[in-house]
């Protein structure tokens, strides 16, 4: 299982936790468990074409990550935030 | 019956509904405050259900659904959403506008995006499918050339349906004008000839217009009006020439604006409120004196509304979506400015007042009737 950060703009979807728990051997697969228990949530960070959309932010490891098809290691955490957006 | 006004802004919705006389009108929101809602309609065919465009800063584009007019929303299944792993590589980064199906298609909805792609659903908005028959066109990437767009990218901003005809379809395009389908969405052709497009070096190309907003005539759909990047156009079919009617508005107010709304009983009235496309194209009300033109005789004369209006220092943008008339009698009309400001008129344009301010920057304004 990993950790995930969630940021307030996703709260709608979590019900309000920043904290939640998804399990995948990639970013992609942590993802698409955490969309399994927020249905709707991985639409708004990730696009069609699986590309991280441009004002969100993804850390694994407090490393940035771009590339969702990228490792993740059991235990390890995923950061999900929102990037300054403008006004 | 009460009329109720579905505002979407750049930060929220909210509803306005009147009396029933359209003197007094309550407020309700904001819905979804801080989420970018580019267009917020109620269904004709059954006014419980409703449909918000909307995305944020920094999440992706998603549709909010109600079946109950409004009390509870839930998000759809299937967002609209180009197919996985095309070689194209598109993604939809906002929904821009929602068109109800025909009237005998119940549940259909249709929707457009940017960058320019056409998507329908057969279920109330909750689950999207890309149609090919546009998206994928062996012509699509000339009708949207990779370098093209709007300062918030290139748009399919409207669809509009023949009422007669479920087949028959016209959509607005940003980046290559109007096109037609005979096929319900099959099969695209433009239908620009006559509309000018002075941005390109051939000005009046087969394809390549900006056509901001189109409405056909409801008493009489074979007409169609458009408000162009490039002045005010009306289209007979099954003529396929486009006349500029904006030729005969006053020189100092010129044809240049956002929208266009038809008169929905008299197929020879519609509406148009200007903006200045002098020099590096303010688009804000010419002079700062806003007003509508009013059309009578099909485009062949125009006469000035203004009366309510601020007389000086007045610098009105109205977009494409933010303008739409009721089907009470006498109809009435509704304008959300880029300022978070409301005007109305009740009696076919003579005089205006303003019903609300203080919104953020409005991006559409639909009336509909209260539910």
């Amino acid at each position: 299982m990993n950790p995930v950060w969630i940021p307030s703009q996703l709260h709608a979807y979590t019900g309000g936790a920043s904290r939640a728990w998804a399990s995948g051997a990639t970013i992609a697969a942590v993802l698409d468990d955490l969309d399994r228990q927020y249905p709707g949530l991985k639409f708004r960070v990730i696009d069609e074409q699986a590309r991280v959309r441009p004002h969100m932010r993804l850390f694994v490891g407090k490393a940035p990550a771009r590339d969702v098809r990228a490792a993740m290691a059991d235990g390890e955490e995923l950061m999900i935030f929102g990037a300054l957006s403008g006004g | 019956m009460a009329t109720q006004l579905l505002i979407g802004t750049r930060k929220g919705a909210w509803v306005y509904r009147d009396d029933g006389a359209r003197h007094a009108w309550s407020v309700t929101g904001p819905l979804m405050l801080g989420q970018i809602i580019n267009h917020f309609v109620q269904d004709p065919r059954d006014p419980k259900i409703q449909l918000i465009a909307a995305k944020t800063g920094h999440l992706g584009p998603t549709v909010f659904r109600s079946l109950d007019a409004g009390a509870s929303w839930t998000e759809a299944k299937l967002p609209p959403a180009f197919p996985a792993g095309e070689a194209a590589g598109r993604a939809v980064a906002h929904t821009f506008w929602l068109q109800p199906g025909h009237a005998s298609e119940p549940g259909v909805w249709w929707a457009g995006t940017s960058p320019p792609g056409l998507f329908v659903s057969d279920d109330n908005g909750a689950t999207w499918e890309s149609v090919d028959g546009f998206n994928s066109h062996p012509m699509y990437d000339k009708w949207v050339p990779a370098d093209s767009g709007t300062p918030d990218g290139p748009l399919l901003n409207q669809i509009v349906i023949d009422p007669r005809d479920a087949a028959h379809m016209y959509i607005a395009t940003s980046t290559g004008g109007v096109f037609e389908s005979l096929d319900r969405g099959g099969s695209w052709a433009p239908l620009n000839r006559g509309v000018e497009a002075n941005f390109m070096p051939d000005p009046y190309p087969d394809y390549g217009q900006d056509a901001h907003f189109i409405a056909l005539a409801p008493t009489q759909p074979d007409r169609i009006w458009q408000q162009n990047h490039c002045g005010i156009y009306r289209l007979d079919r099954p003529g396929e020439t486009w006349e500029r009617i904006g030729n005969a508005m006053p020189r100092e107010i010129g044809d240049i604006g956002f929208t266009i709304t038809p008169h929905p009983r008299d197929a020879n009235t519609a509406w148009v409120f200007p903006m200045d496309g002098t020099e590096v194209w303010p688009r804000t009300s010419p002079g700062g004196r806003p007003a509508l033109y009013r059309t009578t005789d099909g485009g062949a004369s125009w006469t000035r509304q203004d009366r309510g209006f601020p007389t000086e220092q007045g610098w009105f943008t109205v977009k494409r979506q933010a303008f739409c008339a009721d089907q009470a009698a006498p109809i009435g009309l509704y304008l959300g400015t880029t300022g978070g400001e409301v005007w109305m008129s009740d009696d076919e344009g003579e005089a205006w007042r303003q019903i609300a301010a203080h919104l953020p920057e409005i991006y559409s304004v639909t009336a509909a009737p209260a539910p």
